[in-house]
């Protein structure tokens, strides 16, 4: 707002003599152009910093994007945002499977969340579905129905360390389990 | 870490979180007994809770299986503090529909088929007090079920109530600390069955051994049962 009252102002600064036309000469174009792009700048970061599906919008298949994304709609098939925010707002219906650096919970989701950083599920929100993400904050009020897995021994995700992890599932050559080794379902 | 200083360690965590009192004194004789009726989210002592939570820290990243609703500092303790992997199969919620749609004669079936685990998969069981409200088909199919589920040493914990009770409504039960479970009474249709006498509980879970068995002062029995390991009989010992 400042800076568009700064275009209004008499380019020669300062010299207010109502009723005298001021020309407009060449100083004020660059000012203006010069005041408006850094305004056009500051804007395009915030129009790209979230982006919202609406309540009436469904939308069936992969969804990708590399910013934060809101859903109020109904999303049906995959969800992937590598490295930001999803949030589910309370109107969305979620029935994916989501991937994301963190994913907030507000509506309702079935399938699985896998989150690099945390994943929070509101009051009203829920979830059916297994959870893989290192922090999981459920509210009271909550529905939650599945696993969560925090993964807490190795660092999961991107870079695959190069020392050796004994695996965790059967043990070949200990003592035999009767019955065959364990299996935990998905 | 050790299981015992995974649970040693869980009281500075929950003190972090701003979590319950100060284990209370609760074997001074002088106390008398929490009213039952007192499910109205008051702290209560527990005996095997410890126990059970040493069994699981013992494994590098155990399995538990919570047959109750959410609670979501149970799970960040149970993730965070002893590294599980936790399911949770909230078969509160599914009896609470069952009654509600009248479909109760088919529980013992369905709960038969619910659990989507698969055999000897599950490191530790936390039942709580659901088999209070369960009739002796579903009782049994449940306990038939659960044993499946756990692996050789692997262990479950009960609370079993000692006495009756016309009121309806379940219980939330919020790990406070490794002696105190706090009491979170939320709605439901269901009522707390007949109580059942020890060696009926323990002959249900036919194939796992009694290692623990409390009863409280607030009259609620704790029986902390393990899988023992191939060849021992499985015969429940008190």
């Amino acid at each position: 707002m400042w800076k568009r009252d700064e275009i209004e102002r008499p380019p020669a600064g300062g010299r207010e003599t109502p009723g005298v036309p001021v020309a407009p000469g060449p100083a004020p174009a660059p000012a203006a152009h010069s005041v408006h792009a850094p305004e056009r700048e500051a804007k395009r970061p915030m129009e790209r910093d979230v982006v919202n599906i609406g309540k009436s919008v469904v939308i069936k298949g992969e969804l990708n994007g590399s910013e934060d994304l809101t859903v109020e709609g109904h999303v049906e098939g995959k969800i992937e945002l590598k490295e930001h925010v999803l949030t589910i707002g309370p109107h969305g219906r979620i029935k994916a499977e989501v991937c994301a650096k963190a994913v907030v919970v507000c509506g309702e989701v079935i399938g699985n969340i896998m989150a690099t950083e945390r994943v929070d599920i509101r009051d009203n929100g829920s979830v059916d579905g297994d959870i893989v993400a290192p922090r999981v904050a459920i509210a009271e009020g909550a529905h939650f129905r599945g696993s969560v897995d925090m993964q807490r021994k190795s660092a999961p995700a991107a870079a695959a360390k190069p020392e050796a992890k004994p695996a965790a599932p059967a043990s070949p050559a200990g003592p035999a389990a009767p019955g065959g080794p364990p299996r935990v379902g998905a | 870490m050790s299981g015992g200083d995974k649970v040693r360690s869980f009281g500075g965590f929950l003190s972090r979180l701003g979590g319950g009192p100060r284990p209370a004194d609760s074997d001074s004789p002088g106390t008398s007994p929490p009213r039952r009726h007192a499910h109205d989210g008051s702290v209560v002592p527990t005996k095997a809770l410890r126990k059970f939570l040493s069994y699981l820290g013992s494994h590098d990243a155990p399995v538990l299986l919570d047959c109750g609703p959410v609670v979501g500092s149970n799970v960040t303790f149970f993730g965070e503090q002893l590294n599980c992997k936790v399911y949770i199969e909230d078969l509160f919620a599914d009896l609470d529909r069952h009654l509600r749609a009248g479909t109760v004669d088919a529980f013992p079936a369905f709960l038969a088929k619910r659990l989507r685990l698969g055999e000897r998969s599950v490191d530790g069981v936390l039942l709580w007090d659901l088999f209070d409200y369960l009739d002796r088909a579903s009782a049994q199919a449940l306990a038939t079920a659960l044993v499946r589920l756990i692996r050789v040493d692997g262990a479950l914990l009960g609370f079993f109530s000692t006495t009756a009770s016309p009121e309806s409504g379940f219980t939330k039960f919020v790990v406070v600390n490794e002696a105190q479970v706090r009491h979170r009474p939320y709605p439901s249709v269901a009522t707390r069955q007949r109580s059942l006498q020890s060696r009926d509980i323990i002959k249900m879970f036919t194939g796992l051994s009694v290692s623990d068995s409390f009863l409280l002062h607030n009259t609620q029995r704790e029986i902390l049962f393990r899988k023992p390991r191939a060849g021992a009989g499985g015969r429940p010992t008190i």
